[in-house]
């Protein structure tokens, strides 16, 4: 859907992005990693076509990105806001109209989606009166109403409450289960992890890593397994076999034992002494959260440079 | 509809409905009205008739103070610690007191008062006594009094244009200078006024974080030109809510007025046949005299060719420094910082301001053509000399470069915003700004 190739941005006396590139596949989830000031506000605003790149080309569905592909996408920035003395309800449709929709499907749309997130009785309010979380709500449905193809959410769950984050995020899921493509922007990989198809992780103004999620998982696969044991005989360190390690005694769960394995060693062959031993009642792979992998790639590449 | 249409509609609308513009569209014509009405209702309005003792030690003064529509004189002959009782007691307004002198020349004399001395009664008795006492002295030295007012000399100068056609056209100074002042004021007022709303609605924009969400959907350039646009239509429907109601609040003032004073007139000329009345006819007709002449110079101006210079200098000096107000405004993150970019600006304006009443003295002079010519000051000094006609190729001039500065100033300042409003909690300098212009 969105083919982003060799993108260079370079600023007065910093480059903020370096020969950048990625796919991100219609109708999925896409999570845009880094730390902060990596470049991922930059790289946006070159979708949204807030500022141009110096080189390099975007192209949504096989085509290059025009001006009026802007009515396509919808942007919740993270430097977001409404105008604080304007009315929920004039505004959300000044904001519609902006992107191109007319008076009267603005109105009916906006409706829909007042009646749909249960604030109708917003709309005759002045902003200042709204709290912080519902002004945000206004700002997820101004960045919706247009049924864009293309969402990019900057930071999206910053500053909301745990309920409202949860509202948001079936909100999102349910418009990618209807055809729209989805771009997160985030340094918080906890949210990521369960959401998202495909990452890109940004370090410094270049991606680092690009690909999908489980595959990436499975390709930092360090041989930990989990342990759940019960009634055995010996202590643990006496029944593992040679060349296998225990890092924690209390592991991910509580009772939860976690153990790495010697690299060739077969976890089937684990198990097997395990089994001799006592009573298994979990055993399983634990694969590296993308945090790990976050901190990880981010630390080898700032080693490098 | 067109996106730049939409921008340019909520920034009017939202600056329209708001309380304060309605409160100075009301108060502005009001204000003018009331500098023509408040002297004129002040001199025909009648008084309440007041009570005032009179104590005259000198016994000079028994006919000078005699009962009039705003006084009520009442002589007292006792002393004067009594009178002031008596005052006290009697409640009366005021107690003239006029001390015995030696030579019998009466030089001063005392007014008691339980509330503050009016201006009046005291310019009143000043004037009587100063009168009596001049007639006293004159007499002394054997000179009729009628024959000394028969002296007493009145010019009138009449100020006439020669037009190149060598046609008579009233000058009247008085009134052009009222013009100049007027107009470069009111150019000053609007062009400030609204070139500060721009900067301070793109702050606005900037400290809500909306305006990301915005330029998401139109260009910088197109929100800067809508919001520019918008306002300038908010300072246009003001002004001209302005001149509306302020014609219509002097026109009726001045029906009224004329009403008053043929009425005067035909009664003096009807009951004429006392010296008296003759003297209150020529009073009124003196009076009709100067408003004829006010009339007949309010006529004698171009208020067309005025408006119409007046909308184009506000709309060219209003574009030229709200854009560059607007470039201040997107460079800071808060008014509090806009200030030295803001000094700069300002001062031509001031400048402009300040040497307007040294203008008005020589509209033709090399000062003036100079200020008139550069964009910065000119809306102020053009609209200021036009009153006293500028040959046509100065304003041709001044128009052509006054269009130039504003071309440059939105180029630059379309620069500087651009990059502006994205940029957060960062202290901004002019080397800074030097940078955004070249990027």
């Amino acid at each position: 859907m969105l083919n982003i190739e060799n993108v260079v941005k370079q600023y007065a006396n910093h480059r903020a992005l370096d020969s950048v590139s990625m796919r991100i596949k219609k109708g999925s989830v896409f999570g845009l990693l880094g730390p902060n000031g990596a470049g991922k506000t930059t790289l946006i605003r070159i979708i949204n076509q807030i500022t141009a790149p110096d080189s390099g080309s975007i192209s949504l569905d096989g085509k290059l990105l025009q001006p009026s592909d802007i009515s396509r996408i919808g942007y919740l920035p993270e430097e977001r806001g409404l105008y604080k003395k304007m009315k929920v309800g004039e505004q959300s449709l000044y904001l519609a109209m902006l992107k191109g929709l007319t008076r009267k499907v603005a109105e009916k749309r906006l409706h829909e989606w007042f009646i749909h997130l249960d604030i109708t009785g917003w709309w005759d309010k002045k902003v200042e009166e709204l709290s912080k979380g519902m002004q945000q709500k206004v700002q997820f449905v101004t960045t919706v109403v247009h049924n864009p193809d293309l969402l990019i959410f900057d930071e999206p769950f910053s500053g909301f409450d745990p309920i409202n984050t949860e509202i948001l995020k079936k909100e999102i899921l349910s418009l990618r289960d209807r055809g729209a493509t989805i771009v997160f922007s985030t340094h918080n990989m906890g949210s990521v992890e369960e959401i998202c198809d495909d990452i890109a992780l940004i370090n410094n103004s270049k991606v680092i890593l690009h690909g999908n999620v489980s595959e990436i998982k499975n390709s930092y696969r360090n041989n930990k397994f989990a342990l759940r044991l019960e009634n055995s005989d010996k202590p643990l360190s006496q029944i593992i076999p040679a060349g296998c390690e225990i890092l924690e005694p209390n592991g991910v769960d509580v009772g939860e034992t976690l153990v790495k394995l010697s690299s060739g060693f077969s976890p089937n062959l684990l198990l097997q002494n395990l089994m001799n031993h006592a009573t298994v009642l979990g055993f399983r792979e634990v694969l590296p959260s993308m945090n790990d992998i976050f901190i990880q790639r981010v630390n080898e590449t700032n080693q490098k440079i | 509809m067109n996106k730049i249409g939409l921008i340019i509609r909520r920034e009017y609308l939202t600056r329209v409905k708001k309380r304060s513009f309605i409160i100075m569209t009301i108060l502005g014509p009001l204000l003018i009205a009331a500098i023509y009405a408040v002297p004129i209702y002040l001199s025909t309005a009648s008084f309440e008739q007041k009570s005032v003792l009179v104590l005259d030690e000198t016994n000079m003064f028994f006919d000078t103070f005699k009962t009039t529509d705003n006084y009520k004189f009442q002589h007292i002959f006792i002393p004067l610690d009594s009178a002031k009782a008596t005052f006290v007691r009697n409640h009366d307004d005021a107690l003239i007191y006029i001390p015995k002198t030696q030579n019998m020349v009466p030089e001063q004399a005392v007014i008691f008062s339980e509330k503050q001395v009016s201006m009046g009664l005291k310019s009143f008795v000043t004037e009587r006594m100063k009168k009596e006492v001049e007639t006293l002295k004159l007499q002394a030295k054997g000179i009729d009094r009628t024959l000394m007012e028969s002296i007493k000399t009145k010019i009138v100068v009449e100020a006439v244009r020669l037009n190149p056609k060598g046609e008579e056209e009233g000058s009247y100074p008085e009134i052009r200078l009222g013009m100049a002042f007027g107009m470069g004021f009111l150019i000053y007022l609007f062009v400030f006024m609204f070139s500060s709303q721009v900067m301070r609605g793109v702050i606005e924009e900037k400290s809500s974080r909306i305006v990301e969400v915005i330029i998401s959907s139109v260009r910088p350039f197109q929100l800067m030109a809508g919001k520019i646009i918008g306002v300038a239509l908010v300072g246009l429907t003001q002004f001209l809510l302005w001149v509306v109601l302020t014609a219509i609040i002097v026109g009726s003032v001045q029906f009224a007025l004329g009403q008053d004073i043929s009425s005067i007139a035909e009664q003096s000329v009807v009951s004429a046949g006392s010296s008296d009345d003759m003297q209150k006819v020529i009073e009124s007709m003196q009076k009709s005299d100067t408003m004829v002449y006010v009339m007949e110079s309010v006529n004698s101006i171009n208020f067309t060719e005025i408006l119409l210079a007046f909308i184009f200098y506000f709309l060219g000096g209003y574009l030229l420094y709200a854009s560059l107000f607007a470039a201040v405004g997107s460079a800071v993150d808060s008014e509090a910082d806009s200030q030295q970019f803001l000094l700069p600006l300002t001062v031509p304006l001031i400048i402009a301001l300040v040497s307007l009443s040294s203008l008005v003295e020589n509209p033709d002079g090399q000062v003036a053509f100079w200020l008139s010519m550069i964009p910065f000051t000119s809306p102020v000094i053009m609209l200021a000399r036009i009153p006293f006609g500028v040959p046509w190729w100065e304003v041709a001039l001044s128009v052509t470069l006054l269009v130039l500065g504003v071309i440059g100033a939105i180029w630059i300042a379309a620069k500087i915003y651009r990059t502006g409003i994205l940029m957060y909690g960062k202290k901004i300098n002019y080397k800074e700004l030097w940078k955004w212009l070249r990027y």
